[in-house]
């Protein structure tokens, strides 16, 4: 099957690169079947990387070691769950991931447009196209996932123990459904460029694209700061390191690019800004996917050095040479049709948080990539480490967390102060209110930037509450609705303004997560036999015992051995149980002894976390085996040649040694307040995005040609 | 030869398929009907912006002279994409909309 | 003022304050950043971001310490390391790490939790490489 992969794979290429030509001919010359014929290869692309991927996945779960890739990542006593996932924890798989979700992604976009745009589409198809033949080329070029070995190995490597976590495997498809996604709105931009249609048409087209791109790029950015949190051992979510910040600059950017294009959407201003946009949300995309597999920079998560730098280095050259050069072409259709009427209306907000938006980008580009300036300037590399980011970020999110607040109030082209006061006075009343009660009843004030978040949270959450009342109470004086029918018809007649409200009022509580989890976290770090106790932040915590256990992981790794303790943690009369364990993984190197092997391969945390509304406690264990260490050699000798169930049994006598007789472990308590609340906003945020994406009723309608007929005035009286 | 075999079998799979477009006839190619399409949206857009300032007023975000204002010069550009439709559809106004 | 020069003196403005904070970010950015140096570059008196690879064996726990060697990645010369704190997952022998501290007395004394591991390669590159 291996052969037919390679085959899917080659055709597909050939289909991409069909698809460029023909829907480019097609435009030029007005032959539309041509264009037709062009957006169907798109169709038998993603037919093609379907059946490839499934081929993969097939040859996975048979664990079928003749595969270069299975043979790699998996093993036959990996997990079934973790097998299915294993596929794109390769460089391989996950290029083919990437082009899989990129041509079902065009697929989608090109069928839903199929009888609308046909000016732009044509070209956007090229373009969409000329991306999978990029993917594609990697893979029949340099990077073939199906690559068979001549001599199958018994078993293989195993799945890489630290991507063992549920979050870890949904993460890279969801964030490259979020990269992928924005190949639709930049592929269309590009079209309209070309075409010189430079109106709102393309925007109005894949808004909804980049709305559900940028929602799973968010959502990918979370689950991955959610791994980091249960999984890394290290208790926090965020490290600035630079494969976090390459998911998080396109989305930064993306977030600028769905303001922005609502202010050429209503004022037809903007469009050089836009078309910039997208553009570099694009390339930010295919950097984020380049960093990751390029291991240029040096980070905890790139996965092994790459081969295929060079070439993604290039192509990302050339969309960033062709868009700049297409824009700058374009500059005299892109003018603006109206102008910023005054500075406190909502466009002007709008600019401001692109500004904002923009800078927070470059300024985390700056530091990523510090490392590679200052060899390029001074000679040597240096990097600038987290304090630096967070230094440099805290005022901007401030500043952005604020303008989250102040948008919605206000109205296109202008507000009068008057007015502006009228809407913010509640929203400001709140945020002192806020400011004297943190500072009365709690030591808030410690860090002022926190109190600062705190408050403008309060200030957010009271505009979007604010604006529903109003927004239901305007329409039950216009209707006399009752109010739980007023809000329903309000909200559902509005979704993309209210979801996007409710995307504000999510980041808000994600913020205030942040805030309060990064400046008021008790963590301590301690080493103790059982028996022993510490404290932190008022938690007694005692080492009651220490477990071992074989093959019983509960949270289904797969972990052979698993040592952990067992902790009694009580404060103010409640009692809870803790057991935190470390993973032990054997290692497949044959220099290592046959009972060695089983402790001197990969080992991780499972950490066990205690979620709470107020205050979450996470506690990790490292036990020292080097107190085995003497018995370990010993059995190595004595054992060397024994078969397999003798192995086990000796491994087992090990880990009970372990049990009753434990040596002091090592503990790492952090009592961090509010950082559920990160997740909860990061829900309500995707929540309301969903709802915002959501077609609203009337574009349902716009797709019925009886609409045509359709009068002004009988329609605005409907609303 | 596995994968010589599959190779010339997808392709000339996917061959077929993107060829039956092109035997086809040519289409008839409606200009116009791109045209419409984009008026389509563009009145779709006003209506959305004449229903927001709206919306905006009620809510005390605009004054009542602002969206006056506002709302007569969206309203006149309205009016004007619906000529421009009803060209393009080749029809006359029918009446309650020519004040 | 007629409305073109207040544009004008807008975008004088505007441009003024990107550069002013562009200056103050790159400004700041080199006076925050550190080093990174091979073992055999470190000299006592200044603090280093050390990289390079764990020497086979040398991993040892004193109490709470963490006594071990970091080697040139591509080189034999070494420096003995202390460290206090987390110890990364993914750490042991042989892997490379980042460190930061300062040498005292011929040791290299590290700060608590400055400890990064790369993540391992096991899983990809050593497979191509055998």
């Amino acid at each position: 099957m291996a052969g037919v992969g390679s085959a899917c794979l080659a055709v597909a290429l050939l289909t991409a690169l069909y698809a460029v030509g023909a829907s480019i001919y097609g435009a030029r010359s007005g032959r539309r079947e041509w264009v037709t014929s062009g957006r169907r290869a798109i169709y038998c692309v993603a037919a093609l990387c379907v059946a490839a991927f499934a081929i993969l996945e097939a040859a996975f779960l048979r664990s079928d070691f003749s595969y270069a890739l299975v043979a790699e990542g998996s093993s036959t006593d990996t997990p079934t769950f973790y097998k299915v996932t294993a596929v794109w924890a390769t460089q391989d798989g996950s290029l083919l991931l990437w082009a899989t979700l990129l041509s079902l992604f065009a697929s989608a976009v090109l069928f839903l447009t199929r009888r609308s745009l046909r000016d732009i589409a044509p070209y956007a198809t090229a373009v969409l196209g000329t991306v999978a033949a990029f993917f594609l080329l990697l893979m029949v070029g340099w990077e073939n996932p199906f690559d068979t070995l001549a001599v199958p190995p018994p078993e293989g490597a195993g799945l890489n123990p630290l991507l063992r976590h549920p979050a870890m495997m949904i993460h890279p498809p969801i964030l490259y459904t979020g990269y992928v996604g924005f190949s639709v709105p930049f592929a269309f931009a590009i079209g309209a460029l070309v075409a010189r249609r430079t109106g709102a048409d393309w925007i109005r087209a894949t808004r909804r694209f980049a709305l559900i791109a940028w929602t799973f790029l968010g959502t990918g950015i979370m689950l991955g700061a959610l791994w980091s949190y249960t999984e890394l051992g290290w208790g926090g979510y965020w490290a600035w390191d630079p494969v976090e910040n390459a998911s998080l600059m396109p989305w930064l950017v993306g977030t600028a690019f769905l303001h922005s294009i609502m202010v050429q959407e209503k004022r037809g201003m903007l469009k050089v800004w836009n078309a910039s946009l997208i553009c570099a949300t694009f390339t930010l995309a295919l950097l984020g996917t380049f960093l990751v597999r390029s291991g240029i920079l040096e980070s905890i998560h790139a996965f092994g050095a790459s081969t295929i730098g060079v070439q993604f280095l290039v192509f990302i050259g050339l969309v960033i040479a062709g868009s700049a050069g297409l824009i700058i072409s374009r500059l005299p259709l892109l003018r603006s049709e109206a102008r910023l009427d005054s500075l406190l209306s909502r466009e002007a907000f709008f600019l401001l948080n692109n500004l904002v938006l923009v800078g927070l980008c470059l300024v985390i580009m700056w530091g990523t990539f510090f490392p590679l300036i200052s060899e390029a300037i001074t000679g040597t590399e240096a990097s600038v480490g987290p304090p630096w980011f967070n230094r440099i970020v805290t005022p901007l999110a401030l500043v952005l967390v604020l303008l989250t607040g102040v948008g919605p109030v206000l109205a296109w082209r202008r507000v009068t102060p008057a007015a502006l006061w009228r809407v913010l006075w509640v929203p400001v009343a709140a945020l002192l209110l806020t400011l004297i009660a943190l500072l009365a009843l709690t030591d808030a004030s410690d860090s002022p930037a926190s109190l600062a978040m705190f408050c403008l949270v309060a200030f957010v959450i009271a505009v979007v509450g604010q604006e529903l009342w109003r927004g239901t109470s305007a329409r039950r004086t216009m209707t006399g609705e009752s109010w739980p029918r007023a809000l329903r018809r309000l909200t559902g007649r509005n979704r993309r303004r209210y979801g996007g409200y409710l995307v504000h009022a999510g980041i808000a509580v994600l913020f205030l997560g942040v805030a309060a989890s990064s400046a008021f976290l008790d963590q301590r770090d301690v080493r103790i036999s059982p028996g022993e106790s510490f404290e932190v932040n008022g938690y007694e915590v005692t080492y009651r015992e220490a477990t071992a256990k074989l093959g019983g992981d509960s949270s289904g790794t797969g972990a052979p051995i698993s040592f952990g303790a067992v902790l009694d943690v009580r404060k103010d009369g409640e009692h809870f149980v803790m057991r935190p364990l470390r993973n032990y993984y054997t290692s497949g190197d044959p220099s290592l002894g046959t009972i060695s092997r089983f402790f001197e391969g990969e080992a991780t945390s499972e950490v066990d976390v205690r979620w709470g509304l107020t205050r979450d406690f996470w506690m990790a264990v490292r036990p020292d085996i080097g107190s085995l260490d003497a018995q370990i050699r010993e059995a190595d000798e004595k054992f060397a040649d024994s078969p397999g169930d003798v192995q086990a049994l000796i491994v087992a006598a090990l880990a009970e040694r372990y049990r009753s007789d434990p040596p002091p472990a090592a503990f790492r308590a952090i009592a961090s307040p509010l950082v559920v609340w990160i997740w909860i906003g990061g829900a309500i945020a995707v929540l309301g995005a969903l709802i915002a994406a959501w077609p609203s009723p009337e574009a349902r309608l716009r797709r019925v040609r009886s609409l045509y007929s359709a009068r002004l005035g009988r329609e605005l009286s409907r609303a | 030869m596995e994968y010589a075999i599959a190779l010339l079998v997808l392709a000339a799979v996917v061959g077929a398929v993107l060829s039956i477009p092109l035997r086809r006839r040519g289409e008839e190619e409606r200009r116009d009907e791109t045209r419409l399409a984009e008026l389509e949206a563009a009145k779709e857009a006003k209506y959305r912006e004449i229903r927001d300032a709206e919306l905006d007023h009620q809510m005390g975000k605009l004054s009542r002279d602002d969206w006056r204002a506002v709302d007569r010069d969206l309203r006149a550009e309205a009016i004007e994409i619906l000529r421009q439709l009803d060209r393009l559809e080749g029809r006359t106004p029918d009446g309650g909309m020519d004040r | 003022m007629d409305p073109s020069r207040k544009r004008k003196l807008r975008l004088v403005v505007a441009l003024t304050a990107a550069v002013l904070l562009a200056t103050a970010l790159i400004y700041t950015s080199f006076s925050a950043s550190t080093e990174a140096s091979k073992p055999s570059e470190i000299k006592p008196g200044q603090s280093y971001e050390l990289t390079g690879k764990v020497v086979k064996g040398s991993i040892e726990h004193r109490g709470s310490d963490l006594r071990f060697r970091i080697r040139d990645r591509d080189g034999s010369h070494s420096v003995p390391v202390t460290y206090t704190g987390v110890v990364p997952d993914p750490f042991r022998d042989g892997r490379e790490v980042i460190v930061s501290g300062e040498l005292q007395n011929g040791t290299f004394v590290a700060e608590r939790d400055s400890l990064v591991t790369k993540c391992p390669s096991k899983f990809t590159e050593d497979k191509k490489a055998s």
